[in-house]
């Protein structure tokens, strides 16, 4: 192995922006041995992508490489080519694009062309680079599809990416990648839009065929879980910089630079003390004003502040189309959901995309009226049905009950200022005078670490991390006892992750607020919860306090849950077999006691200790408890 | 495909129904019919009216029936062929319209063509240029066809082509093929001077259609999809053809049903201005006088043109995008 499959030198890369020229790499130097898998990490911004980019010939129209080389020996046919010196559109590149180097995106659904099915994407690349007949193409593309694991590769070939799930769209894009059998494949993010059990399959899928395919893998990242599970060589990108870079074995016990050391810290891990706290990347401080001090009686756990009982949703799905069938399906998107959240506790919900956990927050804020079950409210002694307030007692039950939505960029108007957004609460709820509104709002960023001089300037000036506190300082201006977060922090980089937890942990023991956390990361769920509820397929499985799921998880769907997530440590690799064997989230793949008859209501076997779990109602406690 | 189709014609007659309807209630809709207004004609030009006659005409026409007993008599009538009588031209409907029918459709159609045959290439000229001279350039040009009114530019041309390039003015043929039989000669006379108020009818069409053009395709050009193909080694052109452009076709076609009835009414204004014997003038002189039959049956050709042309575009938008084919919409 005398020379690298790929190695860049000295690349610097500007935008043409219009203020002028920026430079976005500034010397990146790294090498890619045949074979081989390295890790590219860094947060947002950090210059990953646009590295990727380049080494593809696929930089957008205001990108320009300045100087440095990205030098391809293709093992192949033995030709070096410098990626550097070609324009984008030359034949040599165009040549090596698709059929020796090629890429795979983070968004399965935006990457692939809605228009076209599976099977003339896939094989397009094929017939480009390539002279195959027709007949040969298609077949060579079916055996791709069934490669990746496609249930059904012939009818795959006629199917349009949006009839497909997520995990499927990736693997047609997998395919799409790999039908050219390329000596490199470029993974920017592969797994980050997926399910953790998802990402888990989709993971083993890329390490199996890179080593049958002994090609190459360039693995773009941010979430050092997976780093660990695929790297053997990691290269930390900071700012246009590569900071640091080595085997993983090295990096991971010893990691060198200030960043990836922070970056260490900020990671939430399973089994962290419950006073060990992460420490942001950039730490920020926020502060309590006068109007905001913890009240006397934040501690009185015990009581509940919300009950929730059988709630029941069904969504009819209409008809496959204009042609034909008109068949409608009822969707049950929540099925029999109970739970109750006690005041000053954070409950975490756990499941994977739609599964019914933001339906539930829906109808908790009367977005949604469900088809049956109750949802009451105590406050101070009185029990407050929330499905049949009227409109008035609503509105005054709003004060009580806040939001916080997942995406920071589309949660706030880019037409108001953040003073305006901030106080818009204040005054539909009519809550005193201009003056001492302004005063509130003020007090309301520095409690969330902003600085109020920020007050006149909009959204699109601040960053992810940012943006969602200006979200929560808007969610607490009407000073409520409960939040529902839906999915905080999963749009959010590691590093600002930390920075957001740290702060809705310590706003609720600050303020005395009650949280329902909604999330699909039960790393993030582990760190911040008290007590935890899994869901799945609309249905509660399990729900039992923090620690005891974490370590005693009784249901097969939440174990193969927790098995599925990529662990920051060499020591802890995912356990691909075991994830298959639990079963997953195939109820037809579950153990005997869990199996549920269409119809029959599960019973909840009591564990002790407030740990539930569904089962079956016949089935022996020696059965459950393994 | 099939089941739809049909479904999509079944569900185009109460449609046309309900807009005929509304058609004839609006046409009734001013005081009085078109005897009372000629009766004011005549006794304004100091002329007596025989009231006798007048009654007499009332009940020939039923005039003097409820309106619903007009309406159903007007459409049973229309759904046979027969479109009435014009009172003003004394002759039944069907022969006032004749020709004139055809060469409107003529004129919608080649106009059509017209504009998409300029709109498209520009339109992606200028989205793949983007902030180039060439997109500059093309972008002014076209704001002055879209600013620019009709008429003017119809008497604009209307000079234009009689100074340079000896058309007569006016009209779609010239004199002497008038009233006559079709002939080659007369056909080519017509295509000599179709150009003019095609370009006239056209230039905002195409303007306007330029800009949607360039932003769609904008679009559509900073997708992720398009980036994957460019990964997969596709040569910019054939880039472009297969993924942007099918894409931004879908406004394209959806907009053929918009088109059909905007041209026909944008068109008007102008055969009014270069006295093309189309159904635009008659179209305006009917409902002036009240010629309920006339202006009833020109509304519902437009109608029907419409509706027609809504048809079109579902169907080949059906055929173009798969989701709207295999993607039912979820209820609530």
């Amino acid at each position: 192995m005398s020379e690298p499959l790929l190695s860049v030198r000295d690349l610097r890369l500007v935008f043409r922006m219009a203020t002028g020229e920026i430079e976005a790499l500034h010397g990146v130097d790294f090498d890619i041995d045949p074979g081989s898998t390295v890790a590219l990490v860094g947060e947002s911004g950090s210059g990953k992508s646009v590295t990727a980019q380049a080494i593809m010939g696929i930089l957008p129209g205001n990108a320009r490489i300045t100087s440095g080389q990205l030098i391809f020996n293709d093992p192949a046919s033995g030709a070096r080519t410098d990626i550097a010196s070609l324009p984008a559109e030359s034949p040599e590149l165009q040549a090596i694009r698709g059929a020796r180097i090629s890429i795979i995106f983070q968004e399965p659904m935006v990457s692939l062309s809605p228009l076209h099915t599976v099977g003339d994407q896939v094989s397009e690349a094929l017939f480009l680079h390539h002279a195959v007949s027709r007949a040969q193409g298609m077949e060579q593309t079916e055996a791709m599809l069934e490669m990746v694991g496609f249930p059904n590769p012939a009818r795959a070939l006629r199917t349009y990416p949006f009839e497909l799930s997520g995990g499927l769209r990736q693997r047609a894009m997998i395919a799409m990648a790999l039908v050219c059998r390329p000596s490199l494949l470029i993974a920017d993010e592969p797994t980050t839009a997926l399910d953790v059990t998802v990402q888990a399959q989709i993971l083993n899928l890329i390490r199996d065929l890179q080593a049958e395919l002994k090609m190459a893998l360039l693995l773009i990242t941010h979430d050092l879980g997976v780093v660990a599970n695929m790297a053997q060589t990691v290269v930390v990108m900071y700012h246009g910089r590569i900071v640091e870079r080595g085997a993983a074995a090295e990096l991971f016990s010893e990691p060198g630079h200030p960043y990836l050391r922070a970056l260490f810290k900020a990671v939430p891990r399973f089994g962290m003390e419950r006073s060990e706290r992460l420490v942001p990347v950039r730490a920020i401080e926020h502060e309590l004003g006068e109007h905001f001090q913890t009240p006397a009686s934040a501690t009185a756990h015990g009581e509940a502040l919300l009950d929730v009982r059988h709630l029941c949703k069904s969504f009819t799905i209409r008809g496959t189309g204009l042609f034909g069938r008109n068949e409608s399906t009822e969707v049950k998107a929540v099925d029999d959901v109970s739970f109750a959240i006690q005041r000053g506790e954070c409950l975490g919900l756990v499941g994977e995309s739609g599964c019914g956990k933001t339906t539930v927050s829906k109808i908790l804020m009367r977005a949604l009226s469900p088809d049956s079950g109750s949802v009451e409210y105590h406050d101070q002694g009185e029990a407050l049905d929330l499905l049949s307030l009227d409109d008035e007692a609503m509105m005054a039950m709003r004060c009580k009950m806040q939001l916080i939505f997942q995406d920071p960029f589309s949660s706030l108007s880019p037409r108001m200022t953040v003073f305006d957004i901030v106080r818009e609460p204040l005054v539909i709820h009519q809550r005193g005078d201009t003056a001492s509104q302004r005063e509130l709002v003020q007090e309301l960023m520095r409690l969330v670490g902003l600085d109020p001089r920020f007050l006149s300037r909009y959204p699109h000036s601040f960053s992810g991390g940012q943006r969602q506190r200006i979200s929560i300082a808007r969610a607490l201006a009407l000073q409520p006892q409960l939040l529902i977060c839906d999915e905080p922090v999963s749009a959010l980089d590691v590093s600002i992750q930390a920075q957001v937890l740290n702060l809705l942990k310590d706003l609720k023991s600050e303020l005395g607020l009650t949280y329902l956390f909604i999330s699909h990361n039960l790393a993030v769920i582990d760190y911040i919860a008290d007590r935890v509820a899994v869901m799945h397929r609309g249905r509660l499985v399990e729900i039992a306090s923090r620690d005891q799921l974490f370590s005693r998880a009784a249901h097969p769907y939440t174990r193969s849950l927790l098995q599925a997530v990529p662990h920051p440590d060499l020591a802890r690799p995912l356990d691909f077999a075991a994830i298959t064997a639990s079963g997953g989230s195939d109820p037809d793949q579950w153990p005997a006691a869990f199996q549920l008859d269409a119809g029959s209501s599960a019973e909840w076997l009591d564990l002790g200790q407030g740990h539930r779990v569904r089962a079956r109602a016949n089935a022996n406690p020696g059965e459950i408890v393994q | 495909m099939l089941r739809y189709t049909i479904r999509r014609l079944l569900t185009m007659i109460p449609t046309l129904i309900a807009i005929s309807v509304i058609v004839f209630v609006i046409i009734q809709l001013p005081p009085g019919d078109y005897l009372e207004s000629h009766i004011a004609t005549m006794q304004a030009q100091g002329e007596n009216v025989d009231q006798k006659k007048i009654a007499f005409l009332r009940e020939q026409y039923g005039l003097d029936q409820p309106m619903w007993k007009q309406y159903l008599t007007w459409a049973a009538g229309f759904v046979q062929g027969d479109l009435g009588y014009s009172f003003e031209y004394d002759l039944p409907v069907t022969e006032v319209v004749g020709d004139r029918m055809f060469l409107t459709i003529l004129i919608s159609v080649v106009t059509i063509v017209f504009t998409w045959l300029i709109a498209f290439p520009i339109g992606i000229y200028s989205a793949t240029h983007q902030y180039s001279w060439g997109d500059y350039g093309l972008t002014f040009i076209g704001f002055i066809g879209l600013a620019t009114p009709n008429f003017l530019l119809a008497l604009v041309m209307l000079y234009l082509a009689n100074v340079y390039f000896g058309t007569s003015i006016g009209g779609l043929m010239d004199s002497q093929f008038i009233d006559q039989p079709w002939s080659t000669a007369k056909l080519l006379s017509v295509l000599e001077h179709l150009w003019i108020p095609v370009v006239v009818i056209g230039t905002s069409g195409t303007a306007a259609m330029i800009r949607r053009l360039r932003a769609n395709l904008l679009d559509e050009l900073e997708k992720q999809y398009v980036t994957t193909g460019r990964a997969k080694g596709l040569p910019p052109g054939k880039l472009l053809r297969k993924y942007p452009l099918r894409m931004a076709l879908n406004f394209f076609v959806a907009d053929i049903g918009n088109l059909l009835p905007g041209i026909i009414s944008g068109a008007e204004v102008v055969a009014v201005v270069l006295s093309l014997p189309t159904t635009g003038p008659l179209l305006i002189a009917s409902l002036q006088s009240q010629d309920m039959y006339l202006a009833g049956s020109f509304l519902m050709f437009l109608a029907i043109l419409t509706v027609i042309g809504m048809l079109i575009s579902d169907l080949l938008l059906a055929m173009l995008d798969p989701r709207i084919r295999l993607q039912g919409a979820p209820a609530k």
